[in-house]
């Protein structure tokens, strides 16, 4: 595009960029405080996911973007324009066919390749901060290891409501060290964290924030022995394609109460209809 | 040059005066602005000027913010020192923004729901790249959508919360007896009810609530927020006059809508549900609503039985500082003169000091070099 370089940031910002996600790397779960950049769409809808996507890519990479686990919903034909617009890339929704996925709120259902990077859009790095709201203090938490109060809140959930009441964004110990947030995900999700063989980068904007989970590393839902982590799905099969096992977006059909349940990756979703047909 | 003249002041004042009108003005070789251009381009300004202002009337808020060059929160000032010169006739009867005839709806919890998402006239998936050719922005496309609404959607929309309601799984609202406090006949007063509250953040200032919102948004007072539904659009007005007895319309307002959908208060007893945040604001403003919606929720925390420690929970510290027309008025009157109180703490601090010299024998580089 005139006027700007490829895939919209200099070359000084991308080098930035990378070193913060060396550094990510070698730090599993880490936080890495870095320049972000104003981003011509707003906090809070991508910034730091885009930022991370825009130093990675190059004119050989294929981009897929997905929201809520989809290919059309409106912020990621947004993005995915800005890089078909600013670097000329290949664009695809089919997650095998994709070097370079940016993800909000969802992880594909089919495993991910160590050829593939995945780049999460995270609204809060911190996962202390609904304990902590101090980033000073949380902070030095990490320092120490410091995450018994994470614990705590679990146990007041369970005492409270009879199980966790985390259904989103559940914490996580990335390699038995650091306390991570996963980004809003569905817990559903989180199991494909661990030992993923696809690097996976993410990026906060707002909060200035990068971390990783490098390939194969050991990623674990914070739970406890007797009460161990158990996500939950909706309990049926997409009235789409008739999966069992994905995740399912629930629409409302009338104002009766009717509701159908229908894969939330849409790219699954219409391959998974491709084969039974 | 002195601001306070010994005699001059009259004069002064006048001259800053005459200089305002030509700096308002500006080149004259440029043609003035008219309000109806600002009605029409300046729309999103306008908005909020009614909104912080208290008064719908988009050509009396495009006056004030041409008389007022452009500054809002001066121009949302003359518009409510205007409002408050108003006979006050009736009431209208509550607005049912169910009926609405939407030109944006929607809703961050559903993908899709009965009547579809519609986006309407948003910047939400604009890139911000500045359009330096003017011409390109002047053009526009014969078949842009129009803002009437088609038919299918004018219909009556249920509203997403109403359907999470059906299942129970969302807090009842219960539709209050009482006729609702009006904040411009009655002084603000604490505790405050929800009535009370949620008029002073309608007129609050719209940065404010944006940061107080941010902030619980950032774990002081976290509140789990959902945007079950956002709806803007136009909505009948309707007044029942009691000489006739029934209803009468007497024309439309547009409002934002924000139904915010936060999560669950509860316990092993009661079973949990979700609980509402609500924000209503003139025009189209969907930052305010929110940012209202957000605020609105964390002032429930004690309803709630939540803990109350940030900002945004502490119902008086929130409506004691949101009205930007007090808050400008206060911050700037340290403008004025205050020379007689500033005497009297040039004489006491004077004195203070020859005692503490007077006591600790004299500490001469200080004294000596303080200009007092």
């Amino acid at each position: 595009m005139q006027g700007y370089n490829f895939a919209y940031l200099d070359e000084t910002t991308k080098r930035m960029i990378r070193r913060a996600i060396l550094k990510a790397v070698a730090i599993p779960g880490h936080q890495v405080p870095f320049a972000s950049r104003e981003m011509p769409l707003p906090y809070g809808w991508g910034t730091g996911g885009i930022q991370l996507t825009a130093s990675l890519i190059g004119a050989d990479d294929v981009l897929k973007v997905i929201d809520q686990g989809a290919d059309d919903t409106t912020n990621a034909i947004s993005i995915r324009s800005f890089f078909a617009r600013t670097a000329g890339v290949r664009t695809t929704t089919h997650t095998d066919a994709a070097t370079l996925i940016q993800t909000r709120h969802r992880i594909p259902e089919i495993p991910l390749r160590d050829d593939q990077i995945i780049v999460y859009q995270v609204p809060m790095p911190e996962p202390l901060y609904r304990l902590e709201p101090s980033r000073a203090v949380s902070r030095r938490m990490h320092a120490m290891a410091d995450y018994g109060p994470m614990h705590v809140k679990l146990y007041e959930d369970i005492t409270r409501f009879g199980r966790v009441a985390v259904s989103y964004d559940h914490p996580v110990v990335v390699n038995r060290r650091y306390l991570m947030s996963p980004s809003p995900i569905p817990a559903f999700d989180n199991p494909k964290l661990h030992r993923m063989p696809a690097l996976q980068l993410f990026g906060a904007g707002r909060e200035k924030r990068i971390y990783a989970v490098p390939p194969h590393t050991d990623v674990v839902s914070l739970d406890f022995e007797d009460r161990p982590f158990n996500p939950i799905r909706a309990p049926h099969r997409c009235a789409l394609c008739g999966a069992e096992h994905s995740y399912l977006d629930e629409m409302v059909i009338d104002d009766r109460g009717g509701r159908m349940f229908a894969c939330s990756d849409t790219d699954y979703c219409a391959s998974y209809q491709a084969r039974e047909a | 040059m002195a601001y306070v003249a010994v005699k001059g002041g009259e004069a002064a004042i006048a001259a800053a005066h005459a200089w305002l009108a030509r700096v308002r003005r500006g080149d004259t070789r440029l043609s003035a602005i008219a309000a109806a251009q600002i009605v029409a381009q300046l729309g999103r300004a306008v908005d909020r000027v009614m909104a912080e202002g208290a008064l719908y009337d988009p050509q009396l808020a495009a006056m004030a913010i041409l008389q007022a060059q452009g500054d809002l929160i001066e121009a949302a000032f003359l518009v409510r020192a205007y409002r408050t010169t108003l006979p006050r006739l009736i009431d209208s009867d509550p607005v049912d923004t169910a009926a609405m005839r939407t030109q944006r709806r929607i809703s961050a919890i559903f993908k899709d729901l009965p009547g579809g998402q519609r986006l309407g006239p948003t910047t939400d998936y604009t890139h911000r790249l500045l359009e330096f050719d003017i011409s390109a922005v002047a053009a526009i496309k014969p078949d842009a959508p129009k803002a009437d609404p088609d038919p299918a959607i004018a219909a009556t929309l249920p509203r997403a919360t109403d359907l999470l309601g059906a299942e129970s799984l969302i807090e009842g609202e219960v539709p209050s007896l009482n006729e609702p406090i009006d904040l411009t006949m009655s002084p603000l007063a604490f505790p405050a009810s929800r009535d009370e509250r949620l008029q002073a953040l309608a007129r609050g200032d719209e940065g404010f609530l944006l940061a107080l919102g941010y902030s619980t948004q950032r774990g002081y007072g976290h509140t789990h927020p959902f945007v079950g539904e956002l709806r803007m659009g136009a909505v009948g007005l309707r007044i029942t006059p009691p000489e006739l007895g029934f209803a009468i319309d007497i024309g439309d307002i547009i409002l934002t809508e924000c139904q915010m959908v936060n999560q669950f208060a509860g316990s092993k007893t009661t079973p949990p549900q979700f609980t509402r945040g609500y924000g209503l604001s003139f025009g189209h403003a969907d930052r305010r609503a929110m940012s209202m919606a957000l605020v609105d929720r964390a002032m429930r925390a004690e309803e709630l039985g939540e803990d109350v420690s940030a900002p945004a929970q502490n119902v008086e510290f929130v409506l004691s500082h949101c009205d930007n027309i007090e808050a400008t008025g206060f911050v700037e009157h340290l403008k004025l003169p205050h020379h007689v109180d500033f005497q009297s703490e040039l004489e006491t601090i004077r004195a203070m000091r020859r005692e503490a010299q007077a006591t600790k024998g004299a500490a001469p580089d200080e004294a000596d070099n303080a200009g007092l």
